[in-house]
């Protein structure tokens, strides 16, 4: 199929159209809006449900009920809506029903700005709502990434009835490039293929219900222990990752969406300037790819993670990597974004044989927005 | 049948035989019993999924005969607002408190009437949080005592109750507002008839149902059962009158018919 130029935000809510997406129910918020704008369109000519809710916490807890009535369905907003969301997202996973969340995320904390950041991986990543759950969080790098993971992740998400969040940023929302869109789906109408769980009427079978709510501990435990399984099998079979350089790098640059496509540029520069560095980008954040991580970290002499945020996936990353090799972070915050040129000065600066000493050991000069991992949080987070 | 007996009264199919976790003298049971009556003379209990809501009605999953979600606190009518769109051929219904729909769904209520869904909400107000012991509700009458207003509803710092149902009754859309009460049987026969009425309009496609019900709290309004009844006709009657707060073109030519 030839490709065409599409503006990110309409090439996901068209990746989910073809993916069959049966009902979407959403709220404006920039820089997410064009993708309800277009399904505002799309979705009625289909003869599907679309509807703009009061507000994201109305919006999600459609989805909810979508979900339960056994529907493809989705949402999408960017971060502070989807802090709005957060309550029926614990009940969605609680209730194990599939549903898709796009998060366009944006600058915070507070109303913040409209600019790219991704902040808000410590939400998406680890649960965001009460109690422990663990949605899929899949992070393009760019517009043909986020189809194709748009399209992939209804079935992620009735695979594990679990929720799968698209985890992007304004950037991705916001960019155009040359896509080729997977081909639109046929699909069963909703309800006619019985899964055992959708609430449809009990016609002819028994009735079913849909809740959250388990008073003993012991029957709450039994939801906890089966909610972990379904999060193992997820880590088991679903880590999503992609290198470039990365199996004989000295330094590996770890990043992900659109803070990976930016430190790609550095990396190749770097690369052809005769630095063995590496761009290791997960794909899936959670399951985070942490045995791959550390396969390449005991390779690696050093790593160098840069974020779009004060150093989020850095926890998981040293989770992965921090016994074995040191880890530099490179950050940058409030929508700010770096030109490749800082991460290339990042990279030299932390490479093991040029810019520093080696491994860590003597004192280096930093570029401005990165700092060495060492000692404690509060002399981590005091940022100069 | 035993013997040659003819039973003259049964429990409705729509009801499963679970002993309900209701306090005596509660009147939930009594309003879930004409709902379960609602669906079954209407033969639909087959084709309805209920909406369970956060109070003390939250388990009513357990004792209605049909397919059951069970909502986050207030979210009720927007949950039943995605299985509608889901199922527009199902019967999809409500079941909520007044703290679930007066206080945190405020918002979900006015804009599922708005949108006039194509559903149906039984509105339960016994003024009162039941189910977290007591507390103060939008719905409490002033100089109500409850845990959380021990000295009686103040209404120059907590404002005045919300009437809800008139308060809807504003907007264009909606085909059937109505308050009832369960207090006597003449007005569970007048409830029984509006339940009906709220299902039929929403059968019919003509949008938008609810029925108020004016209902018991024995416990935590700290009365006997047959006091509780007492107070629902002496202190809320005068704050809540009954009546039909919207009836729409179509619901009337329905009603007639
Ligand atoms: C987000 C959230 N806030 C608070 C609660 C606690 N809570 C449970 S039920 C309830 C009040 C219910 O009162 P009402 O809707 O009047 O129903 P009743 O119990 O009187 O039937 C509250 C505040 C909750 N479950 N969720
Ligand atoms: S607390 Fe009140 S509303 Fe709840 S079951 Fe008891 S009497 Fe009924």
């Amino acid at each position: 199929m030839a490709r065409e130029l599409w503006k990110g935000n309409e090439a996901i809510a068209e990746a989910a159209v073809r993916a069959g997406l049966e009902a979407y129910f959403g709220y404006p918020i920039t820089p997410q809006t064009e993708l309800l704008e277009y399904l505002a369109v799309r979705m009625p000519a289909l003869g599907r449900a679309f509807l703009q809710a009061e507000s994201e916490l109305a919006a999600i807890n459609m989805v909810y009920g979508a979900a339960v009535a056994g529907a493809r369905t989705m949402t999408s907003s960017s971060s502070p809506g989807v802090s709005l969301m957060q309550e029926a997202l614990s009940y969605i996973a609680a209730t194990e029903v599939p549903m898709v969340l796009v998060d366009m995320m944006r600058g915070g904390p507070g109303l913040g700005n409209l600019a790219p950041t991704q902040a808000d991986y410590f939400q998406l990543v680890k649960g965001g709502g009460h109690g422990d759950y663990r949605p899929i969080v899949l992070a393009p790098d760019s517009v043909q990434e986020a189809v194709d993971l748009t399209y992939v992740s209804f079935d992620l998400a009735e695979r594990y009835r679990n929720i799968v969040i698209i985890a992007a940023d304004g950037n991705i929302g916001q960019m155009m490039e040359p896509v080729e869109m997977p081909p639109l789906r046929e699909r069963p109408p909703v309800g006619s293929v019985d899964r055992g769980w959708e609430l449809t009427g009990a016609v002819g079978r028994p009735r079913r219900i849909a809740h959250s709510l388990n008073l003993s501990p012991e029957e709450m435990a039994r939801v906890n222990a089966s909610l972990q399984n379904k999060a193992a099998a997820i880590a088991a079979h679903e880590v999503r990752y992609s290198e470039r350089f990365a199996e004989d790098a000295d330094l590996l640059v770890v990043a992900f969406g659109s803070a990976a496509r930016i430190a790609q540029t550095a990396v190749r520069q770097a690369r052809e300037e005769g630095l063995n560095v590496g761009l290791f980008r997960p794909i899936s954040l959670f399951p985070f790819p942490t045995d791959r991580l550390a396969h390449l970290a005991t390779r690696a002499q050093r790593l160098l993670v840069v974020e779009l945020n004060a150093g989020q996936m850095l926890e998981d990353v040293r989770l992965a990597a921090g016994a074995y090799a040191p880890i530099d972070f490179f950050g940058r915050m409030g929508g700010v974004l770096p030109m490749p040129d800082e991460i290339y000065d990042a990279i030299r600066s932390a490479y093991p044989h040029v810019g520093g000493n080696g491994n860590g050991k003597g004192k280096r000069s930093l570029p401005a927005g990165m700092r060495p991992l060492t000692g404690s949080w509060s002399e981590r987070m005091s940022l100069n | 049948m035993i013997g040659n007996l003819i039973p003259v009264y049964e429990r409705p199919h729509a009801l499963t035989e679970t002993v309900t976790h209701y306090c005596p003298g509660c009147t939930h049971g009594l309003i879930h019993k004409l709902v379960a009556e609602t669906l079954d003379e209407m033969g639909v209990t087959e084709q309805t999924i209920g909406v369970a809501s956060v109070g003390c009605s939250v388990f009513s999953y357990n004792y209605f005969n049909c397919d059951f979600a069970s909502a986050a606190h207030g979210r009720a009518p927007a949950m039943a607002t995605g299985i509608k769109r889901v199922h527009p051929d199902r019967i999809v219904f409500t079941y909520q408190g007044d703290g679930d729909l007066a206080a945190i769904g405020t918002g979900e209520i006015i804009h599922t009437a708005a949108r006039n869904e194509n559903i149906t909400v039984i509105f339960v107000n016994n003024g009162i949080y039941g189910m977290t012991g007591g507390q103060m509700a939008p719905t409490t009458l002033p100089g109500m005592k409850t845990t959380s207003s021990p000295a009686g509803r103040d209404v120059k710092l907590t404002g005045a109750p919300i009437r809800m149902s008139e308060m809807l009754a504003t907007l264009d859309g909606p085909a059937f507002i109505a308050r009832r009460s369960v207090h006597n049987p003449a007005n569970v026969n007048r409830t029984r008839k509006a339940i009906r009425a709220a299902f039929e309009a929403q059968r019919q496609g003509l949008g938008f149902s609810i029925v108020e019900i004016l209902s018991s709290c024995p416990v935590n309004w700290g009365k006997t059962p047959v006091d509780a009844l007492k107070f629902i006709e002496d202190g809320m009657l005068p704050y809540y009158p009954l009546g039909d707060f919207k009836v729409s073109e179509a619901m009337k030519a329905l009603l007639r018919a």
